[in-house]
């Protein structure tokens, strides 16, 4: 197996010695197949067991690697090494989320907003087990089907300007959730997450820059569910205000 | 000991500055700025107007100004950079679903620059017919 030799930089903070994050150089010899997880797998094996990240699958279903690599956030794990510029690789932890350790990310304040937008289905009135299952056409399965294969990498955080200006954005992985359960035929939960949708820091505060959907490695498109939200939103108001809909 | 998590700040003013994509997205937030400023001279046309061919023709005769020339070319291209960038992203505001498919993005960006030429056209030809009595 050839082996290339290329250089990391990696982000370092260790909170118990460490006033500010510094970075750390290692040399690794790199094989052709390798993605950046493998070479900072080696550091880790071989040369440091000190430093820190974050993973678990290596084939892009986790969630769990997601870094900046040359100053774009990505999983680890699907970035080949190869792919990058000849020059040394700069890893940093995902921009916009304080800094753990090393590559490690508080992500508190993701999970909270998660939670805020009720990322499941919602029943007004649930059905008797006896009365079998809610069917759903495959028509009615790809209005959202896109927005189930989210991985809440982060990535689409740390991409996104608006939620490193204005901290409290609910942001594009949870929004893009609430877009998907209110997309979901089986659900009737549509008003009952509009108080944190409709909200100025909810769908208002994405400026439409697109760099959450540029950079999802999933391919999921949450600033088109957020802007697909402004509308029905926009629409729902003025019904409301004609007397059209039930508040 | 700072055994705490560690904050970055961002610069306020310049954090776009270091991706393309980010500079990419200011100028479009910037072009409502040239916009904003070309409605505000349109109004003062209209005053103008209302005061007489006396004040329309000496606001006229500002707009020769080199300095205004100069501002309602940039102002064009921010307007034909913003409108250009808003009709790729439309697909996405915008999808359409038939059936278990979606319609492809380029026919929705099509169809907003066909709707842009009739506007254009309409206007065109409403004016033509005010100009002539």
């Amino acid at each position: 197996m050839n082996h290339k030799l290329i250089e990391l930089e990696i982000l370092r903070y260790r909170p118990e010695q460490d006033q500010e994050p510094w970075f750390q150089n290692y040399q690794v010899p790199c094989e052709e197949d390798w993605v950046v997880l493998d070479a900072l797998n080696y550091v880790k094996e071989h040369m440091d067991s000190s430093l820190s990240y974050r993973w678990s699958c290596h084939m892009a279903v986790c969630g769990s690697c997601g870094m900046m690599i040359d100053g774009d956030p990505a999983l680890s794990c699907k970035t080949f090494v190869r792919d990058l510029p000849e020059r040394a690789i700069r890893i940093e932890p995902l921009a916009n989320f304080p800094i753990e350790r090393d590559l490690v990310v508080v992500m508190d304040d993701f999970v909270e907003k998660l939670e805020r937008v009720k990322p499941y289905i919602i029943r007004e009135e649930d059905k008797p087990l006896g009365e079998g299952e809610h069917l759903q056409t495959p028509a009615q399965l790809a209005k959202f089907k896109q927005y189930t294969l989210c991985i809440n990498c982060l990535c689409c955080y740390s991409a996104c300007p608006q939620y490193a200006l204005i901290p409290e954005f609910i942001g594009p992985a949870a929004l893009a959730l609430a877009h998907r359960y209110n997309q979901d035929s089986r659900d009737q939960g549509c008003e009952a997450r509009e108080d944190v949708v409709s909200a100025n820091e909810g769908i208002w505060d994405c400026a439409f820059a697109d760099a959450c959907s540029l950079v999802c490695p999933k391919h999921v498109d949450p600033a088109s569910a957020i802007q697909q939200m402004k509308i029905s939103s926009t629409i729902g108001w003025y019904k409301n205000l004609l007397g059209l809909k039930r508040s | 000991m700072n055994a705490k998590p560690y904050k970055r700040e961002i610069p306020k003013s310049t954090w776009y500055l270091g991706r393309r994509r980010d500079i990419l997205h200011m100028l479009s937030e910037i072009s409502s700025l040239f916009i904003g400023i070309y409605a505000i001279i349109l109004l003062w046309g209209l005053t103008a107007l209302a005061d007489g061919p006396g004040a329309y023709q000496l606001f006229l005769q500002r707009l020769t100004n080199p300095l205004s020339l100069g501002f309602h070319w940039l102002a064009l291209a921010f307007a034909l950079y913003n409108s250009i960038s808003w009709f790729n992203l439309t697909p996405k505001a915008m999808p359409v679903q038939l059936g278990e498919n979606f319609v492809p993005g380029y026919l929705i960006v099509a169809a907003h620059y066909v709707a842009w030429a009739c506007a254009s056209l309409f206007i065109l030809f409403i004016s033509g017919v005010i100009a002539n009595g």
